[in-house]
């Protein structure tokens, strides 16, 4: 302990002391505040640009789910688009299908109604044209009958006879 | 590439500045300075550790036989009894055991294993007492710049050349390049291992200057007292002493009620044990703590050399037994071994120091939000340490 005593140096504490305290006025000044300083923009700038990434990773994660969204939407829409535009299809197939059935029969009826009315046309025609060669004949007949009482008589007689009947 | 040549100009700067002072001196002093035996090993051991007033970088014996020294000599400043005394070390002639006595102002000074005396009036030598203690001299008051003080400039130096380099660095780009690139993770280690946990994220800020200006301090002189330059620094009792109290003004300066009330006033305690420990927290904090700091600094670097400079002595000292290549291998081997573990304990020795001020530091700072009366028996381990932390 006397050496230990004895070896301390009062001077050389003072002079340490004060060379110390200027140092680290010095290594503060001009130092460590500097760097400390610039450390910790660092730091907070390293820390910002990880925040903006992992907020920019979540903005992205989202608009791939609008995306995402606005794709199924689209795909529904088109979806229900070539439903309509199928269903419109058959809808019109159809309504050309009803339409020109109408028309076919339309027309059909309408042959029928002329072959009918031309037939009727044809049936009296044939009708007045049979009276009339039906009237010659019978003329003829009647004439070369009427030469002949008797045969008028008779005629006469089964005339009344086919009228009875009837 | 570049790094190399700024290191390569820096060092030829230092050598045109040192060399116009560098003397070869040619005093013959007998055998001055030589060591072989086993009681001048250790003489020249305990002559190592304490401070020297030149700087000495080696002695050789010519082939007249004369004792030469290499190296250059220090101004030495004294408060004597009529004021402010100068004059370079080389008037002392390398003696240490009060044989030369140097005149100046009139009064006689003289050197005795480091320690420079002035004599009485009328005295022409030294006298000494059974003990080798002189009886008419009185020990001076002495600013002188010794091997100490150029070790603490040199450093200081080179740390305000390396680190305000760094910060310039950052003024250019976000990261230094070069030497800055190996400084940067050391300034972070002490920020967040060291400043950061130990004395809290609130005010870490306001302490990081001191606790890195400390740590490389102590860290770098720990590792030049490991050169043939034979710094021993940090082995000294009035540098260590001075950074305790460094420490012990800093932690009582910013000591808050909280930390003042658990020294003077323990609270949780019964009224009469608050006076002992008033006492004891007292004497911890005032004597305990910066003892512990500054005894375990110089004796881990003290303990050092010793160990380092006797296990090159193997060379001497067993050269009959083992011969003169078996010593010698022995002495390389061993020291080569011992100087890695002190580079280890250089770095550790500035860590410890740096953490147990920042600890301490801590403990005055640190904020307490619990009430002491309640709660207590429901505490744990970690709420207790809180306590004391």
């Amino acid at each position: 302990m006397e050496t230990l005593l004895n070896d301390f140096s009062p001077g050389l504490f003072v002079v340490s002391t004060i060379l110390l305290l200027v140092l680290i006025a010095l290594m503060v000044k001009f130092a460590w505040k500097p760097i400390l300083t610039s450390l910790n923009e660092r730091e907070e700038g390293i820390q910002g640009a990880l925040d903006a990434a992992e907020k920019a990773k979540l903005e992205m994660a989202n608009l791939q789910a609008d995306n995402q969204k606005l794709l199924q939407e689209a795909r529904l829409e088109r979806e229900t688009m070539l439903k309509e535009a199928r269903e419109l299809k058959a809808k019109m197939i159809a309504d050309a299908e009803a339409q020109a059935q109408d028309q076919a029969n339309k027309i059909i009826s309408q042959a029928q109604e002329a072959i009918l009315s031309e037939k009727k046309a044809a049936m009296a025609e044939l009708k007045s044209h049979v009276a009339g060669l039906s009237l010659e004949i019978a003329e003829k007949v009647v004439r070369k009958e009427l030469s002949d009482k008797d045969k008028q008589l008779a005629l006469v007689e089964s005339m009344l006879g086919e009228a009875t009947l009837n | 590439m570049k790094i190399f040549q700024q290191s390569f100009r820096s060092f030829v700067l230092a050598i045109l500045v040192i060399l116009p002072t560098t003397i070869f001196a040619n005093i013959a002093e007998g055998d001055g300075g030589r060591v072989s035996t086993k009681q001048e090993v250790e003489g020249y051991i305990l002559h190592h550790l304490k401070d020297s007033h030149d700087f000495n970088l080696f002695s050789y014996t010519d082939d007249s036989g004369e004792r030469k020294h290499v190296g250059f000599p220090l101004p030495v400043i004294l408060w004597s009894s009529e004021g402010l005394v100068t004059f370079m070390s080389s008037e002392f002639h390398h003696d240490d055991n009060g044989e030369v006595i140097v005149e100046k102002n009139g009064l006689k000074f003289t050197k005795i294993h480091s320690k420079i005396y002035e004599l009485e009036k009328g005295a022409t030598a030294v006298n000494f007492d059974a003990d080798h203690h002189a009886t008419n001299g009185t020990k001076l008051l002495d600013f002188s710049i010794t091997k100490s003080v150029v070790g603490i400039l040199l450093i200081g130096l080179l740390m305000l050349f390396w680190f305000s380099r760094l910060a310039n660095q950052y003024k250019k780009k976000q990261i230094p390049t070069g030497f800055g690139r190996v400084l940067e993770p050391l300034v972070l280690y002490v920020r967040d291992e060291i400043s950061r946990p130990n004395v809290g994220e609130k005010h870490y800020r306001k302490f990081t200057g001191y606790l890195l200006t400390v740590f490389f301090f102590i860290w770098i002189l720990n590792m030049a007292g490991l050169t043939p330059l034979g710094f021993n620094v940090t082995g000294q009792l009035a540098v260590t002493a001075c950074l305790a109290i460094f420490t012990l003004v800093i932690y009582t300066i910013s000591g808050n009620k909280d930390y003042w009330m658990h020294i003077l006033w323990m609270p949780g305690v019964p009224i009469f044990v608050k006076p002992i420990l008033a006492v004891i927290e007292l004497v911890g904090a005032f004597i305990i703590k910066p003892f512990s700091l500054l005894v375990r600094l110089f004796a881990n670097i003290s303990a050092g050399h010793i160990v380092l400079m006797s296990l090159i002595a193997i060379m001497f000292t067993l050269k009959d037994s083992l011969g003169v290549a078996g010593a010698t291998g022995l002495s390389f081997v061993l020291s080569f071994f011992l100087l890695l573990i002190e580079l280890l304990v250089a770095f550790l020795q500035a860590y410890i120091f740096t953490m147990l001020s920042a600890l301490f530091i801590g403990m005055a700072v640190a904020e307490h939000d619990h009430g002491h009366d309640l709660e207590r028996e429901t505490a744990d381990v970690e709420d207790v340490r809180g306590d004391f932390i």
